[in-house]
């Protein structure tokens, strides 16, 4: 069995803490160190960033992370390295997260085939909707990684489900409409969203984007299997005053949300 | 006048193997919701009189074509006529496709509108159709672009438009054009984006083109009544491609009309620093489209460069990737030396000041005039005025003393 659908068969009433970093932020190393820290915090599926030098889907916080990681030298052959880096000490799911053409560039099967050798788990590309990712999936397929789609707010009935049958093992609930940011407020439109989702979706869904402390992901957990949390992350490092102070504040931040978690 | 068929798009928006919808999953129901009312809107008697009667008394068109005497004796010869996109309310073909926009914006009922631009002309356009149905208006313009394009910058502002100078990245229309995808995705149900030219996500490659197309369609109808046929070449410059497919569309199954369209070589082809994204570049995805890119062995978007902010862009239209493969468009492209020294040329045999952008389209003909013969007949999509230049022309002196 995968190790996704092992940390989702075995998850009971847990709910799972998805920590999302990028690799090469601040530098390759450190972002190795904080992806160890994170899983040492408690993450039970971790999100690799692959830095693109135009990612329209996210805010402020997770451009300036990969705009500092592609300025020292991160490139998709730096990602696969960091996957095996992080395999070889932990067996925690390793799921990763860009742009198409990065991916695209690289040769899609070619790709896939190598982030399984690094050890990575699936895929999530929210440039890539259902309609677009056939020969993506077909791939994948093949080598039993997951694929990851997103639903959002303003996804259709129809679209939910057909998001639903094409993610192979979960389903990533954008919270928002928006881009990925920092601290967000939701609301009991949220709230009924997430719930509708619990309802309609065959398969388990993490909710994510603008997930920034303990409350905000309970709140959302109320309905979601889990939540992701990325741009509070790498907001958590920028405000420290230095490397090992940053890797403080990022692991305190996810203990307590892992604590205050079920 | 009879409805012509168009085979491409096909329903998911693939000019063959180009286009598609590369967007993020919040952004799919607004792009079917838009799809859904355009597919009402083209055949809605109302709209297209609405439509029409925007475009002759506020837009101003037809628009002349006119017959360039100076500079095709200059040349010594082929015929040169320039089909007049300058003389438009706001100065170029851009306000054809934004009037028609603003007219779905109002069907959907959206309370805000939103652009990217480069060389200010769409940007313009825009601010001045929201002003005239008194909508809120944010443009997003690169930091570099909103230097040398400043006059353009003014006019948005006096029309009640909030600029927004983006900063990231090459500081032009590229990351312009990721900002205002970022604002439409935070603000997705109020918001229409009117994106500028024939990039981006189905369907607006396919609306910007049916908006733009009235170029052509006027053309074919001039050239008849001027020499009784066709013209043997037609010339425009191409950054996202609009004003190009706009004049080409009618005459693509015309095989007798060369159809030529011009990129920027910047500082040449081989110097790396240019935006020849069909000569240079090769399929990828950005900002919504598969289509020709120019970026690195690793996917990573390379900063493209053009004295002409209209064409500093790495992509280009999806339908213009699959009129490239299939060879009925010629690419070719002007640096921005040529397209300087033209710009300065055309100005003093015409007393027509034309773009920046333009200018790499007539360079094209200056450099390649020995190549036709005096009795051809090309038209040129004169896409627009140079007024907004005079940043660029001003710079340009200083630095050569
Ligand atoms: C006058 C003029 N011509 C051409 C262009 C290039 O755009 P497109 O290739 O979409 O016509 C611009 C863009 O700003 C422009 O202002």
């Amino acid at each position: 069995m995968s190790r996704i659908r092992q940390t989702l068969a075995g998850r009971g009433k847990h709910k799972l803490l998805v920590p999302f970093l990028t690799v090469g932020y601040p530098d390759f190393d450190t972002s190795i160190d904080l992806v160890r820290t994170a899983i040492d915090s408690g993450a039970d599926i971790v999100e690799l960033g692959m830095p693109f030098s135009d990612p329209m889907a996210d805010g402020p916080q997770i451009q300036y992370s990969s705009q500092i990681a592609l300025a020292n030298g991160t490139d998709m052959k730096k990602v696969l390295q960091a996957v095996e880096q992080i395999r070889a000490g932990s067996g925690v799911p390793i799921v990763l997260m860009g742009y198409f053409n990065p991916v695209w560039a690289r040769g899609v099967e070619a790709f896939a085939a190598a982030s399984h050798r690094a050890g990575a788990d699936g895929f999530i590309i929210p440039d890539l909707p259902v309609e677009e990712a056939a020969d993506f999936l077909l791939c994948l397929k093949d080598l039993d990684l997951s694929a990851i789609f997103l639903v959002a707010p303003t996804s259709s009935p129809e679209r939910v489900q057909l998001v639903d049958s094409a993610c192979t093992d979960f389903v990533y609930a954008v919270t928002v409409a928006g881009v990925t940011g920092a601290a967000r407020k939701f609301s009991s439109s949220t709230d009924a969203y997430l719930k509708g989702l619990s309802r309609s979706l065959s398969r388990p869904f993490v909710a994510g984007f603008g997930v920034s402390s303990p409350e905000s992901a309970v709140r959302l957990c109320r309905h979601a299997d889990g939540v992701v949390i990325g741009s509070a992350l790498i907001s958590a490092f920028r405000q420290a005053k230095n490397r090992r102070e940053g890797l403080k504040s990022v692991r305190c931040l996810l203990s307590d949300i892992r604590k205050a978690l079920p | 006048m009879v409805a012509k068929k168009k085979t491409v798009p096909d329903v998911r928006g693939r000019f063959g193997p180009y286009g598609g919808r590369y967007v993020p999953e919040t952004v799919i129901y607004a792009l079917e919701e838009l799809t859904e009312a355009y597919r009402f809107c083209r055949r809605d008697k109302e709209f297209r009189a609405e439509l029409n009667n925007y475009l002759s008394n506020y837009v101003g068109r037809p628009t002349p074509l006119y017959f360039a005497e100076r500079f095709t004796e200059h040349l010594g010869g082929p015929q040169i006529y320039f089909k007049r996109e300058d003389l438009t309310h706001t100065g170029a073909h851009k306000i054809n496709n934004t009037v028609g926009q603003i007219l779905l914006a109002k069907r959907m009922g959206k309370k805000r509108i939103i652009a990217e631009t480069g060389a200010g002309q769409h940007g313009l356009a825009t601010a001045t159709v929201a002003a005239h149905f008194g909508l809120p208006c944010v443009i997003y313009m690169g930091a570099e672009d909103i230097e040398r394009q400043a006059p353009n910058v003014e006019k948005m502002q006096l029309l009640g438009a909030e600029v927004v100078s983006v900063k990231s990245g090459s500081r032009t229309l590229k990351d312009a054009t990721s900002e205002a995808m970022r604002d439409w995705v935070t603000n997705i149900a109020s918001t229409f984006y009117i994106i500028g030219s024939v990039v981006g996500p189905h369907p607006y490659p396919m609306i910007v083109r049916d908006f733009q197309s009235v170029i052509g369609k006027e053309t074919k109808k001039q050239c008849r009544r001027l020499w009784g046929g066709l013209p043997d070449v037609m010339v425009a410059c191409v950054g996202g491609g609009s004003n190009a497919i706009g004049v080409f569309v009618d005459f693509l199954k015309d095989t007798s009309v060369r159809l030529i369209g011009v990129e920027a070589a910047g500082h040449g082809l081989r110097s790396g620093k240019h935006a020849a994204t069909l000569l240079r570049g090769k399929p990828g995805v950005l900002h919504g489209a598969f289509s020709y890119l120019i970026f690195d062995s690793d996917g990573q978007v390379i900063l493209p460069h053009s004295i002409s902010a209209g064409l500093d862009y790495p992509g280009v239209g999806p339908e213009h990737s699959l009129l490239h493969d299939t060879g009925r468009v010629e690419y070719a492209a002007a640096t921005d030396k040529e397209a300087l020294s033209t710009f300065k040329l055309v100005s003093r045999l015409e007393g027509i000041i034309p773009a920046m952008e333009t200018s790499h389209a007539l360079a094209y003909l200056v450099k390649h005039r020995r190549k036709f013969c005096k009795a051809d007949r090309i038209v040129v999509c004169l896409s627009g005025r140079g007024d907004k230049d005079m940043p660029i022309i001003r710079k340009m002196s200083e630095q050569s003393g």
